[in-house]
């Protein structure tokens, strides 16, 4: 227990991703079965077990320690369960070496436990535990680990155990339980690789490379199609002797999420496609709209209603038994076509082909699309069979040119690791009110885009114009005639009822440093707004 | 004679009106009586500075040879007479030189404890309970909360850390006097034998301490004037944690940021402040060492100073013993 609680304790603060997957891996790597991958389990989510509510944990600590010092204590740490890890009557010492309870034991415990025994079981652990056991342990049974490590994350920590490539784990993930014994073995060269014996598993997907400078010349636009790239999610649509699943790129299944999709997919196969809402036979919606279905554990009728979801497809990897992935796009493309024609039409339509002469041609299409859904084109070589992971060379995204704005910079942040001398965390406003007396509004903050030149500049201007210190954070000098204009570039832009200004932007970062402009000239918000529509 | 005739808090600090003396003053005063060496206990322009001898030592250091008009050294555990006043310094367990003041007259008899702890510190003398009526407990870590784990354990993570990211440099915050001595010492201990890279800050008080006998190994200072930013991979630097936020910062490649603090026992204290790798050090008590301290000493009456003092005093009523919060003004977060 005592080297999970310290990994939690690690993560948590350490910003960097490969700072996070060496304290991962090396965990992995240290640590034996079933507690390492007990820990991967609540880590991607995949452990399960009772949770507990705070009014019972705020129970047991009554009847152990005055309510007033309690309260004092709590008001000052402000987080119950790091409260109570901090003030739980200590373990005497001679039992806190030997009796220390493993991952295993605490997650038995608390899988047996009972809705009458379970506060009993609960003191108990924490009776056997250490300070930062104790949060652990806690944090187990709150639900809620929050440490910053996604799944994927998680994954590719494992998969550098091999190393393997993350999508041999992505592939099999689906077919393997907690604690994951058989998949560490493989990976330490003990056993053979997991067989897949499980029903409609995640294919790893192929993903693209964006279209750098001089790429195209080289390319013969006849061993090219094209096809748009919708602004929704990549997805990919699993149906396997009568298994159902809906996996996100990274392999997370999103079934439970789209119900009303799961209800039409009859048929054998793997599709992989764009996630959107609308009617295909009508309209696409935005990826506004499509916020609305995500990140939600339960969806009412009525949003099913309001924001039906379909796939638009791409790609057929799997057809009844047949494994499509080594053949030719062409190929793949004429199976899909007519795979798709029997498909639920309110669910699945068919991404178009964008026939194209030359690369000027498309350009003057990447430029103007015919949808506002549309976020550039996507190339496919006709030859190429369909590759896990992200191959140079198949397949390119041409993006749809960013968005730009600029924006007054009014908050700055320090950074972390490499930049916690840095004020590197820029908040960025527009003008609102009326003309000439209006005031900054924020609509974004970024952390990226510009060079380490640009950055040592914003930094020094950021120092010299301080108007206030909020612990890492200052609030600098931004008003009509001083203040720095930055051009924010970014992908799009969603309502948001948590900020202020009512929009929040999707992907943004610093484009350009705008020395040149005084603030009065930045942009307005009615700009943003008029985005919105 | 009441306790309070002996000892009380005046705007220039605890005032001793039989003897005519001030312990720790925060302003300029005739008579000082000086427990420890910290900035915010020991300031310059006094008339007289009575303390241990390695307390006047570090005032030097810091503030120059002429800190006041006249100074005296304070032996541990001799009784010293001012005017019909007896005073006693006794070692603190703080930092190098630290004293608690026991001040007598009549048979009642106070302690002013300044800053203190009971956990094992290689670096200075340990604490020693002295019985008294009135005990002056500072409460910087007042809060059940508290509870400062084994200094070793911290700095056996420290070293984790240092092999798992051979390519980063570890930097340590830790304050100028007493703890980034203790944390370098720590680190001997641990048979960390490599040189520690300090900031110039640190330079004066670590010879210091090396000349009163505290062995801190070799030292380097963490230039890059004539090395390149690789210089420091896998290297540990030590320096006052103000420094971090600093442009001198800038010159460690991807350094993990530790700092050496009681208040690192908070996760969002040490989120605030960006630090990468939390260590649970402290120069002061705990919740547990101020408790069982104040049992210890036998006082019937309990002082309470900077830091925390409501939930102090609370435990104190839990306990049959009177409380009261000191208002002292001027004393900071020393944050150590
Ligand atoms: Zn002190
Ligand atoms: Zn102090």
């Amino acid at each position: 227990m005592n080297r999970f609680a310290e990994l939690l304790d690690r993560l948590v603060l350490t910003p960097s991703r490969n700072g996070k997957l060496t304290l991962l891996t090396d965990y992995f790597r240290a640590t034996e079965d079933p507690d390492r991958g007990l820990a991967l389990a609540a880590i991607t989510g995949d452990l399960s077990i009772a949770a507990v509510k705070p009014a019972m944990l705020r129970m047991l600590i009554s009847e152990r320690m005055d309510p007033v010092l309690f309260g004092y204590s709590y008001d000052y740490v402000g987080d119950l369960a790091e409260t109570v890890s901090l003030v739980w009557p200590d373990p005497p010492r001679a039992l806190e070496d030997n009796h220390t309870p493993t991952l295993a034991d605490v997650v038995s415990a608390l899988q047996t436990a009972s809705r009458s025994d379970g506060p009993s079981i609960v003191a108990n652990l924490l009776d056997r535990a250490d300070i930062s056991a104790r949060y652990a342990i806690l944090k187990l049974v709150t639900g809620g680990l929050r440490i910053g490590v996604s799944a994927r994350l998680a994954k590719q920590a494992v998969a550098d155990l091999g190393p393997v490539d993350v999508t041999e784990i992505e592939e099999l993930w689906h077919g393997l339980k907690p604690p994951y014994g058989e998949l560490f073995a493989w990976l330490e060269g003990k056993a053979e690789r997991p067989e897949k014996t499980a029903k409609a598993l995640f294919r790893p997907v192929m993903l693209s490379n964006p279209v750098g400078d001089g790429d195209l010349e080289k390319l013969d636009p006849a061993n090219y199609a094209a096809e748009w790239k919708w602004d929704g999610i990549r997805v990919q649509a699993v149906c396997e002797g009568g298994m159902r699943r809906l996996y996100s790129r990274t392999g997370d299944d999103v079934s439970p999420a789209f119900p009303d999709l799961a209800a039409s997919m009859d048929f054998e196969g793997v599709l992989d496609g764009e996630l959107l809402v609308g009617d295909p036979q009508r309209e696409t919606g935005t990826f506004s709209d499509l916020q609305q279905r995500l990140n939600r554990k339960a969806v009412s009728a009525k949003i099913q209603a309001r924001y039906p979801v379909f796939v638009r497809c791409y790609d057929l990897l799997q057809e009844g038994e047949e494994d499509l992935r080594s053949l030719p796009f062409a190929e793949r493309r004429m199976r899909l076509e007519s795979f798709v024609a029997q498909l639920d039409l309110a669910r699945f339509d068919l991404s178009p082909l964008v026939p194209f002469a030359d690369w000027q041609a498309l350009e003057d299409m990447r430029r103007n699309p015919p949808h506002p859904v549309i976020e550039g084109v996507m190339l496919k070589a006709c030859n190429s069979p369909y590759l896990a992971g992200r191959p140079k060379g198949p397949w390119f995204k041409w993006k749809r040119d960013p968005f730009t704005v600029d924006a007054v910079l009014m908050y700055a942040q320090r950074g972390h690791g490499k930049r916690s001398s840095f004020y590197s965390d820029y908040t960025f406003g527009v003008w609102s009110g009326p003309e000439g007396a209006g005031e900054l509004v924020p609509v974004g903050k970024a952390y990226f885009g510009f060079t380490d030149e640009e950055l040592r500049q914003i930094d020094k201007f950021v120092r010299d114009n301080t108007v206030e210190r909020f612990g890492p954070v200052r609030s600098v000098r931004a008003d009509r005639s001083h203040g720095l204009v930055l051009e924010v570039a970014f992908e799009g832009l969603n309502r948001s009822t948590r900020h202020k200004s009512g929009v929040a932007m999707r992907f943004p970062r610093i484009s350009r440093l705008r020395w040149d402009k005084p603030p009065h000239e930045a942009d307005r918000i009615e700009t943003l707004q008029a985005l919105l529509d | 004679m009441r306790a309070r005739d002996l000892l009380h808090p005046r705007p220039e600090g605890l005032y001793c009106p039989p003897g005519d003396f001030y312990i720790d003053p925060i302003r300029p005063v005739d008579r000082a009586l000086i427990t420890h060496g910290h900035s915010d206990h020991a300031r310059a322009g006094h008339g007289s500075v009575l303390a241990t001898a390695e307390t006047l030592d570090i005032m030097g250091l810091r503030y120059g040879s002429d800190f006041a008009g006249t100074t005296q050294a304070a032996k541990l555990g001799e009784r010293l007479a001012i005017g019909d006043v007896g005073v006693t310094f006794h070692p603190a367990g703080h930092v190098l030189g630290s004293a608690q003041i026991a001040v007598e007259q009549n048979g009642t008899c106070i302690v002013a404890s300044g800053d203190y702890k009971r956990h094992p510190d290689p670096t200075c003398a340990a604490f020693v309970p002295i019985q008294c009526d009135v005990f002056i407990t500072e409460a910087t870590f007042g809060l059940p909360v508290f509870k400062h784990p084994s200094d070793r354990e911290e700095i056996a993570r420290l070293l984790k850390s240092v092999e798992q990211f051979p390519q980063r440099a570890h930097l340590v915050g830790a304050y100028a006097l007493g703890k980034a001595q203790r944390v370098i010492r720590l680190l001997r201990d641990a048979g960390y034998d490599r040189t520690i890279f300090i900031h110039g800050a640190l330079a004066k008080l670590c010879d210091y301490y090396e000349s009163q006998g505290v062995a801190l190994g070799t030292l380097e200072p963490a230039t890059v004037e004539t090395g390149t930013k690789g210089d420091f991979a896998g290297e540990i630097i030590v320096g006052p944690p103000a420094a971090f936020a600093d442009r001198w910062a800038r010159r460690f490649p991807d350094p993990v940021a530790c700092f050496a603090s009681g208040w690192m026992r908070i996760r969002q204290r040490a989120r605030q402040r960006g630090v990468e790798l939390p260590l649970i050090i402290s120069d002061h008590s705990d919740w547990d060492e101020l408790t069982e301290t104040i049992t210890g000493t036998g006082a019937s009456e309990v002082w309470v100073t900077h830091g925390r003092e409501e939930a102090l005093v609370r435990w104190c009523e839990l306990n049959g013993i009177a409380a009261r919060p000191l208002h002292l003004v001027g004393y900071e977060d020393e944050g150590d």
